[in-house]
């Protein structure tokens, strides 16, 4: 069975289908990813995902859950995790409370106990830290560990976006055009990053890219899409030579 | 330069960074305790009184400062904890008993209205919470078999572990517990700081989308912190209730509201410094301002005729001058001039320059 399933999923904006009956699904250990011009609908699959939008028509299936019928807050207890194309950090708080939020589905205390700071909230609390001292080392944030967001640079907002997702500890990862905005060398990093997520953590990855080097260096199998619909899936060579994905980025030849 | 060199996780978690920040702390809280002994009546009294201020800023700024929902109707809290408080010791309940109640009462209120209040954000939100204050005093009227409509209600001395504590009669002893609720009240908050529960505020009032996408369920966080909010100033309304001795359906106008969320911006929002900083300016303002009147009086030859809306006007400015000069409020003021005394010569002009203040309304609606 494959860890995330998508069937005839179709979302309508008023007159406007914004995904159109599109069907895949991502294995286990794969890093998948969806690429497409933009307005293709890519970063609204993503949203469908996350459960910000429901569906006009279609099934989304998680590791043996149906996820329409969760909440928003509930997809991230299933184990998924994303990012987001315009950072959403949390703005006024360090690096290190962005993480430990990302350590919330985890929370095993109430509010009782917190406002009395009991031993297991202590314990928690230690336990959180660890978890988020491994994803630290792991991406290289530990400069930057007592730093507000509001003051840091748009390279490490972006790292440290993965790195709250991470520290929720997930299965599934959506990464929505992590390389947006990125250096060459920022590019790169992100690149081997993406692949030990993979590779050492055991974590599947999906994500939306435009960088088709870093797209066709890490992805296993790419989905591209265009007005919403699917125009091919497959690897990277393969797509990037599929005559439907040419015209839809070059237009035909006259 | 003091540099914290860290060896463990505790030293993060623990509430204060070495032992000089303890020491410091500990040296107020003694200090604090030691007050009547150094004071007078007349200040012991405003003393109590900017003390009472700080737990109902602490109540507001957990859910204004720290959940990022905007409130202009917390004098209605006020007015509930009071009047509960009040009827409670009426009823023969003993104070003990009585004024964890008042809370816990008041707290449950709030987290019941937070539910349909969930689904306005920003300024919407401001003018509902502004018509629950405004309700708040009709409904005081009509409800004048409980309440005492508009002859109100008298204050009764209180038993604190048997000693009899009345706001006139034992000024001390009355300090002494508006002290200790304010200490519980603060060690309380600094733990659900360190705790998910207080991420979770911060998270739902940075990025509600993020937040939900991480696992925080934002109806639920926003009850709790409604909840927590009203209870803390359900606690300040019924000490405020005890402090004034008598009181009716005016003595919690919807001034009283505006001039809590005027406390904690001035303050500054989103640390629990700020509503001590932002309750020592409203508790001392109208006296510094009658002070200054009359010697302004004496100087220019005037009489000293009330102004009316004099007080106002002032704390009107002090509010415009703070929101264009210093977003931050008075503790983001002393975090500045901290940071450039400790890393003096090398403090640059733009290190705060990015830090702008909370109340956002929402991007993805």
């Amino acid at each position: 069975m494959s860890l995330l399933e998508l069937e005839n999923v179709t979302l309508k904006f008023g007159g406007l289908t914004a995904v159109d009956d599109l069907s895949f699904s991502v294995e286990e250990g794969e890093v998948f990813a969806i690429v497409g011009p933009n307005g293709a609908g890519k970063s609204t699959v993503f949203n469908l995902i996350s459960r910000f939008y429901d569906p006009y028509a279609g099934k989304i299936r998680f590791d043996g859950h149906d996820l329409l019928q969760v909440k928003p807050s509930g997809v991230a207890a299933y184990g998924v995790a994303r990012t987001f194309q315009n950072i959403e950090l949390f703005e006024h708080a360090t690096v290190l409370q962005n993480l430990l939020v990302g350590r919330h589905r985890h929370r095993t205390t109430n509010a009782f106990s917190e406002l009395f700071f009991t031993p297991s909230a202590k314990r928690q609390e230690l336990e959180n830290r660890e978890k988020v001292e491994e994803v630290i080392d792991f991406l290289d944030l530990q400069a930057y560990r007592d730093k507000m967001i509001a003051g840091l640079p748009y390279g490490v907002r972006k790292v440290v976006e993965v790195a709250r997702a991470l520290s929720t500890d997930p299965k599934l990862l959506l990464l929505d055009e992590p390389a947006s905005g990125l250096s060459v060398e920022e590019t790169s990093d992100m690149r081997w990053w993406i692949d030990d997520i993979r590779r050492q953590m055991g974590i599947t990855v999906l994500m939306v890219e435009h960088d088709m080097g870093l797209v066709s260096g890490v992805s296993d199998r790419v989905l591209a899409m265009a007005d919403g619909a699917k125009l091919a899936l497959g690897t990277p060579a393969e797509v990037q030579s599929h005559p439907a994905v040419i015209e839809a980025y070059l237009g035909k030849a006259s | 330069m003091r540099i914290v060199f860290k060896t463990d996780y505790m030293q993060d978690i623990r509430p204060w960074k070495d032992g000089y920040q303890l020491s410091l702390y500990l040296l107020l809280l003694v200090v604090a305790i030691a007050a009547p002994w150094w004071l007078d009546d007349f200040y012991l009294g405003e003393l109590t009184n900017v003390l009472i201020w700080a737990i109902a800023g602490l109540g507001l700024m957990v859910l204004t400062g720290h959940t990022g929902q905007a409130s202009l109707g917390h004098a209605a809290f006020l007015a509930i904890g009071c009047y509960a408080n009040i009827i409670l010791l009426e009823a023969g309940v003993p104070f003990m008993i009585a004024f964890p109640a008042t809370g816990l009462i008041t707290g449950i209120i709030g987290a019941t209205i937070a539910v349909p209040a969930l689904r306005l954000h920003g300024i919407y939100l401001a003018i509902f919470t502004l018509a629950m204050s405004i309700l708040m005093d009709d409904i005081i009227v009509l409800a004048e078999p409980i309440t005492g409509g508009v002859a109100g209600k008298f204050a009764p001395p209180v038993g604190v572990f048997g000693v009899m504590i009345d706001r006139w009669g034992t000024p001390n002893e009355f300090y002494w517990l508006t002290l200790g609720v304010v200490v519980l009240v603060t060690l309380g908050y600094i733990n659900l700081l360190r705790a998910p529960l207080g991420r979770s505020f911060i998270a739902v009032r940075d990025s509600e989308v993020s937040a939900q996408a991480m696992g925080v369920d934002i109806s639920r966080t926003k009850t709790v912190s409604f909840g927590l909010s009203c209870m803390v100033t359900g606690w300040a309304g019924a000490l405020m209730g005890l402090y004034a001795g008598a009181f009716n359906n005016e003595t919690f106008s919807v001034v009283i509201s505006i001039q809590l969320l005027m406390m904690i911006v001035i303050g500054g929002l989103g640390s629990i410094h700020g509503a001590f900083f932002g309750a020592i300016v409203i508790g001392f303002l109208p006296q510094f301002l009658s002070i200054a009147k009359e010697y302004v009086g004496a100087v220019i030859g005037g009489s000293t005729v009330a102004i009316p809306g004099l007080e106002f006007g002032i704390f009107g400015m002090i509010l415009i001058a703070f929101i264009l000069f210093e977003p931050m409020g008075i503790y983001g003021r002393w975090l500045k001039i901290r940071t450039w005394f400790e890393l003096f010569p090398f403090y640059r002009k733009d290190m705060f320059k990015r830090q702008k203040s909370y109340l956002k309304t929402e991007r993805l609606r």
